[in-house]
Order: C-alpha cells, then structure tokens, then sequence
C-alpha cells in the first residue's frame, strides 16, 4: 500500500509542515484509494473528489505563502453523512433527504475546515443513524473491510469502515447509543464519545438531541485525539454546548500511563450473550492493566441493566419528534399529490424505511397522553439512577471498563430482521449515552473463534476525556510492544 | 335557536377566560438572530434555525425572558426561579419543525391577577400563567371559499414571522360577572394593553396580529353553582370583537341549552362581519400535542437578583398611574375611565405638566378637541397641536387674554398650521379688546341705537343689559372681555 495513506494523521502532518509532501499529492493518494477499493467496501454516500483537492491545493497554497496551518493541515477527513457540509450532500443515509445540499455548515466540519482538514466525502450510516449494522441505510449497508461478508457496525459504519480501509486517516462519527464506539470495535480502530455537550451538535442532525454525541475516529490514539480536540469546545449555537476548556486529550494521548490508576470492572457486562473470544480478550486486557501499574477492582452498576430499555423509550421519543419536520412541504422527498396532510403522509411512508418508521411509532406511542408518565417519565427517572451508579462508582475509581460491545462483527444480514438481537449489540455502551459522561474504544486484540477484532471500553466522568486517551495510549502501546504490529496489519484480503 | 342576552342572563351564569398572544418587540426573533420586523418581503427574515433546517439548533433570546418577566411583575405573577421549554408537537405547513416549543407545565410565570375597571368598578381577573413561546409561519390559502385551508387550491407561506418571540398570558376562569361579562372581557384586553404598552415589551397592534385573543366562554345554570362545558372562540382581533364573541356565545349557548341539548368542547371561529361565532375543530376528538421537555434547551432559571433588577425598573403601571391622577386631579373613577376612553389621557397630563390646569386640560381635549378629532376622523392624539400648545391656550383665556370664542379660532389656527398660539394670535388679530376707550365707545353706540332698553334697565331690570352686551361684543367682532363690557355698562348708566 503507499506509504501516503498508511501514515498517520499525526505523521501526514507532519510531513506537510516539513514541505515531504503536498496536501494535493495526499488528498489524491487517498482519492485513488477510494476509487480502488469503497465498489467493496461502500464507506462513502458522496466522495469530494475534485472538490476535496480543491480544498487541499488551497492548504498547500496557504504552506507556500507562509501563512498560519491548523493542526490537521492537509489531512483527509471522512464525514459522516448527518453533518450538514455546503457543497457536498447530506443526507443522514435516508431517501427522504437524497439530494439534500444544506445551505449552511454544521460547526464541527467548520472548525476542521479551518483546521486544515480536507473533508473528503460524506460516509454511510444507518438511517438517521438508527441502527448497528448500516444495513438500515438506504443506500445499501457498508462492509466490514476485515471480512466483506460482515457488518461494519453502525450506525457510524460508513466512517469506521473508511478508516480501517485505509481510504481516510481520520473520520467523523456520532454516538448516540453506541454509534462511534461499537463500530470502531468491531472494525479494530479508535473511536470516542465525548462528553455530552463537549462537541457541538450545531449542524449534526438530530436523531436523539439529548443523547447525541459527534466525535471522531482515529487508526491510533493520538491521531484520535488530535480530531478529538480540533473538532471539540464551547458553541454558542449550541445551548447543551459546555462552556468550558476541552479536555487535555492530545497531551494524554501521548503520555500513556495507567500507573496508579484505579480501574473498575463493571459486573454486569459479562455472561449470557457475550463471545468467548471477546471476554478472553478483555480479560487479557484487564490483566495487562494490572501489570501496567492499574489498581484493578470490580464494580457494580445495578441499574446498567435497565439502561436499553429506558434508552429505547427516550431516543424514539426524541425520535418521533426530531423527525417531525420531514414532511416533503420544504426540502427532501416529496411524494404524491393530495392535501398537504396527504402529501406529508405518502413523502414520510415513502422516505423512511422500516427501522426509523418503528422507532417514530414508539417514540408516539411513549409521548402520548396517558402513557408519558409510565414511559418516558419512568425512562428519565431510570437515566438518573444510571448516572448515580456512575457517580458511586467514579467516587471509587478513575475510569471503568468492560467490552465495547458483547460480540464481534456479525454477518450481514443476520439480524437484519431480528430488531432485539441488533440492539444488544449497545448494551455495553448505552449507560455512557444516557449519563453524558465519555468513553473510547481501543482495540484489544482478536476473538479466536473468527478472527476479527474485539474493544476495550473505557469509560470516565463528564469533561474527563483525557483519562480515556491516557489508559487508551498505554494499551495501544503495550499491545504494540506484544504484537510487534498495530492490530489491524492482521488483517486479511482487502487490507493485505 | 339563539335567545335574545337579557333572557340568557336571566337563567345562566356565564364564565369566561381569555389567552391573549402577544408578540414581544424584541429586535431579534425568540431562538435565532433574525430580524422580527412587521412586513417584509415574505420569507426574506429566515435562517436555518427559524426554518427549523435538518441540524439547526436554538439558543434563546435573553431579552425575551427579560420582557416575560416583566410582563408577569407586572400582572402581580409570581417567577419561577428554574422552568422549562418543552415540546408542543403537530403537523402544520406553517410549523417548520412540526413542532412548537412553548412552556407547558413549567411556565415562567404563574399565578397574578389584573385589576380593571368597568362602570366605575375594580374587577380583579386571576391570571393562570404567562409563558413564552414561538410563533409559527403565517399561511396564505388561496383558490376556495373560506380562505381556510380545506378547499383551497394551493397555499403560500410566510415563514418571517416563524420564531418570533410570542407571549401567551391565559386568565383563570372569571365567573360572577353576570350582565357585565362581555365589557370586563373587553375592559381586561384593554387594560392588559396599556400594561404591555406601558411596559415597551410590544407594539400591541390587534389589527396586525401583534396582540391576539381567543375567548373561552361557559354558562352555568343559575344557582347549579356547576360550570358548563367551555367553548374556545378564535379570531377575535379587536377590542369590540371581544366583547360581541363574548356576548355571541352567551347567547348561542343559552339557545343550546334551552333546547335540551349538549353544548360540545370545540373550537369556534369569530366572524367580525356577523358578530357570530361558527364550529370550528372539535376539541373531543382533540389532537395529542405530546408535549416533552424541549432537550435542545437548557432549563431557565433567572437570577432573583436579575428579577428584582427588572422589578425595580419597572415604570408606573396604569392601576397606579390611575390611582395617582385621580387622586391629584380629583376625578371620579367614570371621569378617568371617560379620559382614558378618549385615548386623552396622556396629552392631558402633558398639558398639565406644561402649566395648565386638571380641568382646564380636559375640558380642552375632551371637548373641543375631541370634537375635531372626530370630525376628521383620527384620535386625539395624532392630531397636530401639541400639549404645550393647549396649555398655552388655557393660560391666555386664563389670563383674559383670550375669551372662548377666540381661544377656539386661535386652536383652529394651530391646527391649520399657522404656527403657536401666540403666532395665530398676532397674525388673526385675535387679541380680546381691552382697551376701556375703544369699548366706551362701543358702549354708547349701544346705548344711542337702544333706548328701550336702556330705559328698561334703568328700571331695575338689570338682566336686560345683556342685550347691549350683545351689541357691543358685535360691534367689536368678538374680542371684547364680555364681563369688562358689563361692568362699563353698569359704570355709564349709573344702576
């Protein structure tokens, strides 16, 4: 593979600033590799193309008149596809917003905009990101590049699976259940949920507004970080945007040390339902912990258990409102003649597909009146017992772990049909939503069974993002020390 | 069959309520940075967050929770030290989102009162809540009869006025009132607009939307102490419409139930060409809005240090201005209420403040300004003379300057735009004749050309002087002091 898309982002830079490398020659190499492998892979809904080196020859433009380069100067970003990007599509992976080119740029790709990034196309995503597969996309699911035949996980599986493909160093996600980490799992890269309110939501658009969380995905840790904190601070377009300083996350990335640190088990994730090979993995990587200096204990967190169902009543709540809008009366689809109430019916039963249809169905059915109090209100109460666990438990340790999620990649189309088996792909990282605190997944190795990679899950309190970059960077390294490799060299077929 | 209101009243209570709309004048809209100006080209004041575009968020507009607050101190409400935005949610072309934010259990302000007088009589109106909202796009349904969007060909919609900040303040219901409900409905609208005017939150225009109500109305069967069931009558836009909708309903309802039957729950829409009110949407078959706390805001929770600030600043408030005027210029309640009515009020005090005095001022701007403000059809306060003028006027008849007759031709002259009082006065020539040798003269022309009644006079009949009186005031075309004339007359004739 050339050397310029097998870099990091971090050395990419790098490179760029010494003037080895154009932004151009780059942003094409990486161009050449979409065109060479995504007719397999199916990361991107809208590749940049001539646009993305548009951007790019202007960041060598601005490097040869000496002018001032952001910190991710001429590195290509995938997007996934709910960040409204002017000149490019958005289109959350739905029908109803096919052609949809927004007249206004969401913050986060603003921000990396001027931080030198080329945005290089838009990624594949579960409808309105619903889902754990992309298979709810409806443009057809996205492929795991480990194995062809399995899911890239979701709903960020486009910009996972893009990462791991080697076809962007770097890539934009949201995490609203799970959304970054589990596919981050199961593709053997990086991926971060931030705190709530830590990333700007402006321009994202909405699936869950209270449980929402853009962030980004890395092949490294640190190049994790450094789209961690170009992407991330305070936005007055955003009222649940933190006014405060982001987190040290690039600092802790590359001071990896677990030394001291109080790690917690949590456990309830393990049992019924969970892969041999993923627990052996963690296990492993618990004891790695240990042997890095962590003070390793085990934690319970009762009410984690009840975090899906309460989850599955306060997203579709939020859900079946959010999703109003889409009514075929000011942009997207419009299908059908009839009174307006007739036309906003047929273009909604025309534009979304089944997965999102169920969830604005329950999301009604839990709103409405005489039922709130029993769904919704009893969901909120759940979500403040998950958040009292967590503050009990981070009152005992600095972060906890677990498994990103209970299984490896699975087949495609496997649990296609099957709406209850797809959502326990989240178990592990749902309580995080629902509490607003933050978590990453790193790899941890691969199960035995199939040979595709496992996670580890670390999580820590509100606005302590940086603890999860420093156990992270220490595992990255210790693994790296073991193997002699990062993870996904073992990769076979499309990444040989 | 309606019934006639005097037969209505003889058998039901009735009880109303009002939810008055209000959109604030805050420069900017509720939760974007658009401009909220009346009559702009349509959809020209839009942006994505107030076309509620995939992604776009709000952010609130401090200024108007800072005018909510002040529109509750001012209705005596109390507020709230932590409240909610939520979701109101419905499919309509005019809702970008499809869904309103508004308050729904967590308002920012709840439980006061308005006093208003009606009759000379304070009626205290209980108010349930103010909260704060955004208004929604405005649809024009064009082709079809009604105007209404069943039936019509096609619709526009104008989405500048989509976000803008709208205060919505409901009363509690108001029963007990009798024969009087339709004008306390009325005096309670009026009322609440010179508080908002007085408050500088809105331009309270009704004919423009700025300020709309919608009536509740419910009869009870005297004496059952059990109120009936309560219809909710739109479109009511101006101050007459509220108090005829009130009445309306009283009377439909009343037939309603005389015949046996079952007034139903539902909307009703008010036509000013009639003065009846038609069956809108049924109510019992009422939309569920789903209302849940809006996630994309953060609770408000105002400082009680930032409400008091705001409470301090607040200006005089038309219940205590009443109170202070009443008191200072010694008026009965009904001489307010006649002062307010006329809409003269504040060019009376500006009189006052300028010299004149209480009385002076009003019988100048209720009398014969008032008269010519009607007769050219306007409201005495647009017309052009100022108040500093009319107290000039007062102060020169005060002073005998000028006599009635005069002061009015001097107030004509301001009024076609020859200049002040005294200008008109020079250049009219205006001036009464107050020179005792000009008007001796005067006197015995007067005397010569009547001596019957002179003699008449001279025999005690001191009345009949007014005759010559008379002629001397012709002779000098009305400029003489009419009581400097009589008393030279007594002089020449020695009675």
């Amino acid at each position: 593979m050339d050397e310029l898309i097998t870099m990091s982002a971090a050395e990419m830079s790098a490179a760029m600033m010494a003037g080895e490398v154009s932004a151009a020659e780059v942003t094409a190499a990486h161009l050449d590799r979409i065109g060479s492998v995504d007719g397999r892979v199916r990361a991107f809904l809208h590749v940049a193309g001539d646009d993305a080196l548009a951007q790019a020859r202007e960041i060598d433009r601005r490097r040869a008149a000496g002018e001032p380069l952001g910190p991710l100067a001429g590195v290509p970003v995938a997007v996934k596809d709910l960040f409204t990007t002017v000149g490019m599509p958005t289109t959350c992976g739905s029908r109803i917003l096919e052609g949809w080119y927004p007249p206004y740029e969401s913050t986060i790709t603003r921000r990396l905009r001027e931080a030198g990034a080329v945005l290089i196309g838009k990624t594949n995503m579960d409808e309105f990101a619903m889902g754990s597969s992309t298979e709810n996309s409806g443009y057809g699911p996205s492929h795991n590049p480990w194995d062809l035949t399995k899911v890239p996980g979701g709903s960020s599986g486009g910009s996972a699976a893009a990462v791991a493909a080697y076809e962007a160093p770097l890539a934009l996600g949201s995490d609203t259940g799970g959304s970054i980490r589990q596919p981050a799992s199961v593709c053997g890269i990086v991926g971060t949920k931030p705190t709530y309110g830590g990333s700007s939501r402006y321009g994202v658009v909405a699936f869950a507004s209270s449980l929402d969380t853009p962030g980004p995905f890395g092949r490294t840790v640190l190049d994790t970080a450094l789209l961690h904190e170009a992407m991330s601070g305070h936005d007055p377009m955003d009222s649940t945007s933190i006014d405060a300083p982001v987190p040290p996350v690039v600092e802790a990335a590359r001071h990896g040390d677990v030394s001291g640190m109080r790690v917690g088990v949590v456990a309830e994730f393990s049992g019924d339902g969970y892969q041999p090979g993923v627990m052996a993995r963690f296990t492993e990587t618990v004891e790695l912990l240990e042997s890095l200096g962590a003070k390793v204990t085990e934690i319970s967190c009762p009410h984690f258990k009840y975090a899906l169902p309460a989850y599955y009543l306060i997203a579709p709540s939020e859900v079946s409102s959010n999703l109003a809008r889409f009514d075929g009366m000011r942009y997207g689809l419009r299908a059908g003649t009839g009174s307006a109430e007739e036309v906003m019916a047929r273009s909604r039963a025309a534009g979304f597909g089944a997965e999102v249809k169920r969830r604005i169905m329950l999301g009604t059915y839990a709103l409405s009146s005489g039922y709130y109090d029993a769904y919704y209100g009893k969901a909120q109460q759940v979500r403040t017992l998950i958040i009292r666990d967590f503050d009990n438990a981070f009152g005992q340790v600095d972060v906890l772990v677990s498994p990103v999620t209970p299984t490896t990649a699975f087949p495609i189309g496997e649990r296609a049909d099957d709406p209850m088996a797809m959502y326990l792909a989240d178990l592990c990282t749902i309580p995080t939503d629902l509490a607003g605190n933050s978590a990453i997944a790193v790899p941890c190795g691969l199960a035995d069974e199939d040979g595709l990679p496992a996670g580890l899950h670390v999580m820590a309190p509100p606005l302590a993002d940086d603890r999860l970059y420093r156990v992270a960077a220490a595992v990255e390294a210790a693994y790296l020390d073991r193997w002699g490799h990062p993870l996904l060299a073992e990769a076979k077929g499309l990444l040989a | 069959m309606t019934v006639m209101y005097e037969s209505a009243l003889q058998r039901y209570e009735p009880v109303f309520g009002l939810e008055t709309h209000v959109e604030l004048g805050t420069r900017t809209k509720m939760f974007c940075g658009c401009a909220a100006v009346f009559g702009a080209e349509p959809n020209s004041q839009v942006c994505p967050v107030c076309l509620g575009l995939p992604g776009s968020l709000p952010v609130v507009n401090r200024l108007a929770i800072e005018y909510t607050i002040k529109i509750g101190l001012a209705l005596n409400c109390s507020i709230a030290s932590w409240c909610r935005f939520a979701r109101k949610n419905y499919f309509y072309p005019d809702m970008p989102k499809n869904f309103q934010i508004s308050q729904y259990d967590e308002p920012l302000c709840t439980d006061g009162y308005l006093d208003v007088l009606v009759g000379g009589k304070t009626v205290r109106v209980g108010i349930e809540r103010v909260h704060l909202e955004e208004d929604t796009g405005k649809s024009l349904h064009v082709g079809g009869a009604t105007g209404r969007i069943q039936g019509a060909e096609y619709s526009l919609v104008d989405y500048n006025r989509a976000g803008i900040p709208l205060v919505e303040i409901v009363t509690k219901p108001v029963p007990d009132t009798g024969f009087l409900a339709p004008e306390i409905a009325k005096a309670y609208v009026s009322e609440l607009r010179d508080v908002l005017r007085t408050l500088g939150v809105s331009d309270v225009r009704m004919e423009e939307g700025s300020l709309r109500c919608d009536v509740n109305t419910s009869l009870s069967v005297r004496g059952s102490g059990v109120w009936g069931t309560r219809t909710e009558t739109k479109n009511v836009n101006s101050l007459r419409s509220v108090e005829r909708a009130v009445r309306s309903e009283i009377e439909r309802q009343a037939g309603v139930l005389d015949d046996g039957g079952r007034v139903i729950q539902e909307t009703r829409h008010f036509h000013e060409d009639t003065g009846v009110t038609t069956s809108g949407r049924s109510k019992e078959e009422a939309q569920d809005y789903r209302y849940f706390p809006e996630p994309d805001l953060v609770p408000v929770a105002p400082p009680r240090e930032w409400v008091e600030e705001v409470r301090a600043a607040l200006p005089e408030l038309p219940s205590a201005r009443r109170a202070r005027l009443v008191a200072a210029w010694s008026l009965t309640e009904l001489e307010f209420e006649a002062l307010r009515n006329a809409g003269a009020l504040e060019v009376v005090e500006q009189t006052v403040a300028r010299g004149a005095s209480p009385a002076d001022a009003r019988k100048w701007w209720l009398g014969e300004l008032a008269r010519r403000a009607n007769d050219s059809g306007v409201e005495v306060s647009e017309l052009l003379i100022t108040p500093a003028a009319v107290a000039r006027v007062a102060e020169l008849v005060a002073s005998g300057s000028l006599n009635d007759r005069l002061a009015r031709e001097v107030i004509e002259g301001v009024l076609e735009g020859e200049g002040t009082p005294d200008e008109v006065v020079a250049a009219r020539g205006l001036a009464v004749v107050s020179d005792d040798s000009a008007l001796l003269a005067a006197i015995d022309s007067a005397v010569a050309d009547n001596p019957d009644v002179v003699a008449r006079i001279r025999d005690g009949k001191v009345q009949a002087a007014g005759v010559l009186v008379g002629a001397v005031m012709k002779a000098t075309r009305g400029k003489a002091d009419a009581a400097r004339v009589r008393e030279l007359i007594v002089e020449r004739l020695g009675v």
